[in-house]
């Protein structure tokens, strides 16, 4: 089952790695991992998408708050929430008939273009997993240059939330 | 005043209480070894090689509970280091390890005697830092004595670049430090506490399982109390071992791969186990789909990510040992239900029947000597109070199992990293903890060999220590794997050209002696245990074939144990 824990940590060099190398010293699986620092800058919030029963995620759950450089922990996923990731794909699309089918596209999944070119366009799309794959599946594959994910990000819905 | 980083350090150790840092200069340290020079304050022990540092560290918080400071430089300095670190995460042993460091403007340069140690010893340290700013020394310092010594123990590394120890700042001792992200439990759930009173007292077949947290948690004054008040059967891990006096008649003696048959019935036949500051090592359980397959089980540490790891639990509770001993022991005494006398005296007398069976029985011979007698002879010319070290293999087992512990801190081994070279340097260190108590250090031929340059060490600080070689002339727990799961195909397992242990310990500046056959050993115990100021040597010359019994071997349960050719010979007799 895929799980999104969020944590903040302290905001110092090596607590990336630590969280990073507990991963793969301990072989979790991850999915992506995001972090950043926080309106606090001296702490990071992280967000880990991962895969695993209840057994594995309990174990996942517990090394990472065992870690010294990490304050807090949620497991965001447990409860309603938000996830939202960003999308830049680059796009062929040197004819017209081209471009006015990616207009299209970009209206119908309420994302952007940003940037057009003589050899093409780069759209951004923000949504969950599900909606940028959606949204890759109908763009013709032949068509992509390139695509980069950010990895999602993750907020619980209502009066939960994640701070120190 | 201000103080360079180098005096401040020196000065933070005398501070904080720290008898004696194990280490070893280079260029790196040079000017904390300048300030060790000047200041002084602290002993300096000049151990041969860096891992000796951190045994040696590690040996002297084994036996104090203190912990142990090793100092090393950088680059090799460090590396050689990192088994002794490990070996000390893998047991938690609080200990602090101070590595130099190269000059903060030559770091990522790949300069001189360069390496990342906080990125080499990450994954086997309970945390690092490096120090870029002298400023933060002495409060890192605070904060790495702290984090190695509370929660659940460990070693924590602090890598100083060369300037830092240069550089100048005020210095005031940290009296205290909080970590906003390192709060340890202490105190438990009482809801949860009270849960596992009631399963214990409702049991009609329990049993005890304790671990190296006893110890650590310096609770085996609770464990012992509270298991006499409720009459039940225990056992200890290789690491608990002392936790609970071996010669007590509800010591069913070691559990897992090498432990007793009563021991390990009890576990698979028991209806509920309370394990405590244990944490179902492989070893312990062997093949986890049969493991204690009618217990409930009460899980007690103060590490919640070592419950529910291996074995899933029905009660847990996270807390400092000693002090849930204590409620559980308050809640005894208010509950109504007291356990069912009958069922325990049935239980009893289940487990007397395989006590019976005397599983560690074995042949005497006046041709070869036996390690087993070595060591119970041992046990009994010092009265089982001897500070014993080992190193890893049969000698290891075997000293688990015939030197009975009756107190805690006396048993120093590398229960879970498992490191050949552990026993020498750990007895250093439990010698300089211990000035005039025995410390024996139980060793093979091929373990003694990977750190056997300390002797030289031991001279030079007039450390008695009694080295008790069983020389079986093999690497024998790998001879008896090969043995039992290779057919006798001993790949690489026979040590040719052996050193003369007798000369080599009287190059070294000791007393070295050859024992070969077993009716001089006695005398010869006798002999070396009397020589008080001197280390002696002892080279046992045991015999080959002997094998460590009972065992469990891969893919088994505790109830299918394999015993001695002469047990099973004995038993035939008795039929």
């Amino acid at each position: 089952m895929r799980r999104i824990i969020s944590l903040l940590l302290e905001n110092e060099p090596g607590a990336l790695s630590r969280v990073a190398g507990l991963f793969s010293a301990r072989g979790f699986n991850i999915e992506s991992l995001t972090v950043a620092a926080t309106d606090d800058e001296t702490v990071s919030r992280m967000t880990i998408v991962t895969h695993g029963d209840g057994g594995i995620l309990e174990q996942i759950v517990k090394q990472l708050n065992k870690l010294v450089d990490v304050i807090k922990l949620m497991e965001v996923s447990d409860g309603e929430h938000l996830d939202r990731e960003l999308m830049l794909v680059k796009v062929r699309a040197t004819s017209a008939s081209s471009r006015d089918e990616m207009d299209r596209l970009v209206r119908t999944f309420g994302a952007r273009i940003v940037e057009i070119t003589r050899q093409g366009l780069i759209v951004e799309v923000t949504g969950n997993d599900e909606k940028l794959k959606a949204f890759l599946d109908v763009v013709e594959s032949g068509s992509v240059i390139e695509v980069v994910r950010s990895g999602p990000s993750a907020i619980s819905r209502g009066g939960k939330a994640l701070k120190l | 005043m201000e103080l360079t980083g180098a005096d401040i350090l020196v000065q933070f150790l005398q501070d904080e209480g720290v008898e004696f840092v194990f280490g070893y200069p280079g260029g790196a340290v040079l000017h904390i070894y300048d300030a060790l020079y000047q200041r002084g304050g602290v002993e300096h022990v000049l151990v041969r090689h860096e891992q000796a540092a951190t045994h040696a560290a590690d040996g002297y918080a084994r036996a104090t509970g203190k912990p142990g400071v090793a100092l090393v430089t950088s680059g090799p300095g460090a590396t050689n280091a990192v088994t002794g670190i490990a070996t000390a995460h893998m047991d938690s042993i609080p200990m602090v390890v101070i590595t130099g460091q190269v000059a903060t403007p030559l770091i990522g340069n790949d300069a001189f005697q360069e390496v990342d140690i906080v990125g080499i010893s990450r994954p086997c340290v309970k945390h690092n830092f490096l120090i870029k700013d002298v400023k933060d020394l002495a409060v890192t310092l605070k904060k790495a004595f702290y984090i190695a010594n509370s929660g659940r123990p460990g070693p924590v590394v602090v890598d100083i670049p060369k300037d830092v120890t240069a550089a100048k700042t005020h210095y005031e001792y940290p009296q205290s430090v909080a970590i906003r992200s390192y709060n340890p439990v202490s105190k438990p759930h009482s809801g949860q506490v009270r849960k596992a009173v009631n399963m214990l007292l409702r049991a009609r077949r329990p049993m005890i399982y304790t671990g190296g947290g006893v110890v650590l948690g310096n609770a085996s004054e609770e464990l012992t109390q509270m298991v006499r008040q409720l009459g039940f059967p225990i056992t200890n891990t290789l690491m608990g071992l002392g936790a609970y006096p071996a010669s007590d008649p509800q010591f069913l003696g070691m559990l897992g791969m090498h432990g007793t048959m009563e021991a390990n019935m009890a576990m698979h036949e028991c209806d509920v186990l309370m394990a405590i500051g244990a944490r179902f090592d492989d070893r312990v359980t062997g093949e986890l789909d049969k493991f204690c397959p009618y217990a409930k089980i009460i899980h007690i540490d103060v590490d919640p990510a070592s419950i529910a790891k291996n074995v899933p639990v029905d009660v847990p509770i996270v807390g400092e040992v000693g002090e849930v001993l204590k409620q559980c022991m308050t809640e005894l005494d208010q509950a109504d239900r007291k356990v069912d006398p009958e069922a325990l005296s049935a239980w009893w007398s289940q487990i007397d029947d395989w006590r019976s069976q005397q599983c560690l029985a074995y042949e005497a011979s006046d041709e070869f000597i036996k390690p087993q007698m070595v060591l119970e002879t041992l046990h009994r010319l010092t009265n089982g109070d001897a500070c014993v070290t080992t190193d890893v293999g049969q000698h290891q087992m075997w000293a688990a199992q015939y030197y009975g512990f009756d107190k805690p801190r006396r048993w120093l081994t590398s229960g879970g990293l498992g490191t050949m070279g552990f026993g020498l340097p750990a007895a250093m260190g439990a010698q300089f903890a211990n000035r005039d108590s025995t410390v024996a250090c139980i060793t093979g031929e091929a373990s003694i060999q990977m750190c056997i340059q300390e002797l030289s060490t031991c001279l030079q600080y007039d450390l008695p220590i009694k080295v008790i070689n069983l020389n079986n002339r093999y690497l024998g727990m790998v001879r008896q794997w090969q043995e039992f799961q290779y057919k006798g195909r001993y790949s690489h397992s026979y040590m040719d050209a052996l050193p003369d242990f007798v000369a080599l310990a009287e190059a070294y500046g000791h007393v070295g002696m050859r024992i070969d056959n077993p009716a001089d050993v006695e005398g010869a115990l006798k002999e070396a245990l009397a020589m008080k100021d001197r280390l002696v040597f002892m080279d046992f010359i045991t015999d080959q074939n002997e094998n460590v019994y009972p065992m469990v071997e891969a893919g088994r349960g505790h109830h299918e144990m394999r015993y001695s050719p002469y047990q099973s010979f004995r038993n035939q007799e008795l039929a």
